[in-house]
């Protein structure tokens, strides 16, 4: 199926869309982590093992 | 498609004879990856799993391992895309998904699969247990490797084996709680488990033409469509006595019980209508019907499951045994 190619506005502005997406999903990481850490305390790794 | 540095080209990619293809892509289409339809189902099985389980984590890690176990589903699902986009590009019902519409790179599609594959089983693992987390690692790997790149094009039991994936997030949402496996979340896998088949075959019947023409080896395919009538009204016979095992096995009461029997009559009425009716326009709309019925008929009994155990409504059992103790 033949796409159109998009204008660079548009692949710019879907570049950025993505870079949001990814850079909100390391914050989430970060605060899950954050959230397990205080749930099951300290070493985390340790105490999953 | 947008060509950033020099490199290998990528499959996918258009033009340049060397550059690492990064898509256009919207994360729309990453979410499209995850097959958000079948997560959903994914979801509430799971929840099911864990409300039925005797023992309690902590809210938090159980929405978290929850949201692990959706994670490591659409991660399944994305795999899957990645790998049947070949497929897909054939079938009406899937050549609008973001690989085969250009949307996404091979690459892309895998490298996110793989990522959220390893991250949702590592973070289960650490939130919950490892047990859990192997589940999870299992079915994931059941689907992504045992079912879409083995069984889908080599048998037309592709779906009664595959099905096997489908059936585990209650056993791994049970294991997420407890750190053990029992009795009810076998029954749970073995009720969905015993869906599958009737529910895949009553799609297949007015889907043959696309796997045909895809050269996927489903049943209407391979055996036809009245042999595929036959085997739905078998596994429709194991399905919906199996619907009554968490009554008999003592985890669910009579509300479900009655109801599930309701349910029972109206998914067998539905079955033997696609058995009977063979011809035309209303053979066609039998196997939609069922198709759907389906869905809703899972739906509602995992449903009930949860509001028995949410409401505290009485298993049978339980008030059998006070009564014959005295």
């Amino acid at each position: 199926m033949a796409r159109q190619p998009l204008s660079p506005e548009e692949s710019a502005r879907r570049l950025r869309q993505r870079n949001m997406a990814l850079a909100f999903s390391l914050v989430s990481l970060v605060i899950l982590f954050f959230i397990i850490t205080l749930v099951k305390g300290v070493p985390l790794l340790n105490r999953a093992i | 498609m947008t060509y950033i540095a020099d490199s290998d080209a990528v499959p996918g990619g258009g033009s340049p004879a060397a550059g690492i293809a990064v898509s256009d892509a919207m994360v729309s289409d990453y979410i499209a990856l995850l097959k958000p339809r079948v997560m959903s189902l994914v979801v509430f099985t799971a929840l099911v799993g864990m409300v039925m389980a005797p023992t309690h984590i902590h809210a938090a890690l159980a929405v978290i391992a929850l949201a692990m176990i959706a994670i490591g589903a659409g991660a399944s699902g994305a795999l899957n895309m990645w790998f049947e986009s070949d497929i897909d590009a054939l079938m009406t019902r899937t050549r609008g998904r973001p690989l085969p519409r250009g949307a996404i790179t091979h690459d892309e599609a895998l490298t996110f699969g793989i990522m959220l594959s390893a991250g949702s089983v590592l973070v289960l693992g650490l939130v919950a247990n490892w047990l859990a987390a192997a589940l999870l690692a299992f079915t994931i790997f059941f689907y992504a490797v045992v079912y879409t790149q083995w069984l889908k094009r080599t048998t037309p039991l592709n779906i009664v084996i595959g099905g096997a994936a489908g059936a585990m997030p209650p056993v791994v949402a049970w294991a997420a709680m407890t750190g053990d496996l029992s009795l009810p979340p076998v029954i749970l896998f073995l009720i969905i488990f015993l869906w599958t088949p009737p529910h895949f075959w009553a799609l297949a019947l007015y889907k043959s033409d696309d796997y045909a023409r895809a050269g996927v080896p489903m049943l209407p395919v391979v055996a036809g469509s009245d042999e595929t009538r036959r085997q739905i009204i078998v596994y429709s016979a194991f399905y919906l006595p199996a619907t009554l095992l968490p009554v008999t096995c003592g985890f669910a009461g009579l509300l479900y019980g009655g109801i599930a029997m309701l349910l029972a009559l109206c998914f067998g009425v539905g079955a033997w209508r696609v058995y009977r009716l063979r011809q035309g326009g209303k053979a066609e709309q039998a196997a939609r019907q069922l198709f759907a019925l389906s869905i809703l008929h899972l739906f509602l009994l995992f449903v009930l499951l949860l509001v028995e155990h949410i409401s505290g409504v009485s298993p049978l059992m339980a008030p059998l045994a006070g009564w014959m103790a005295g």
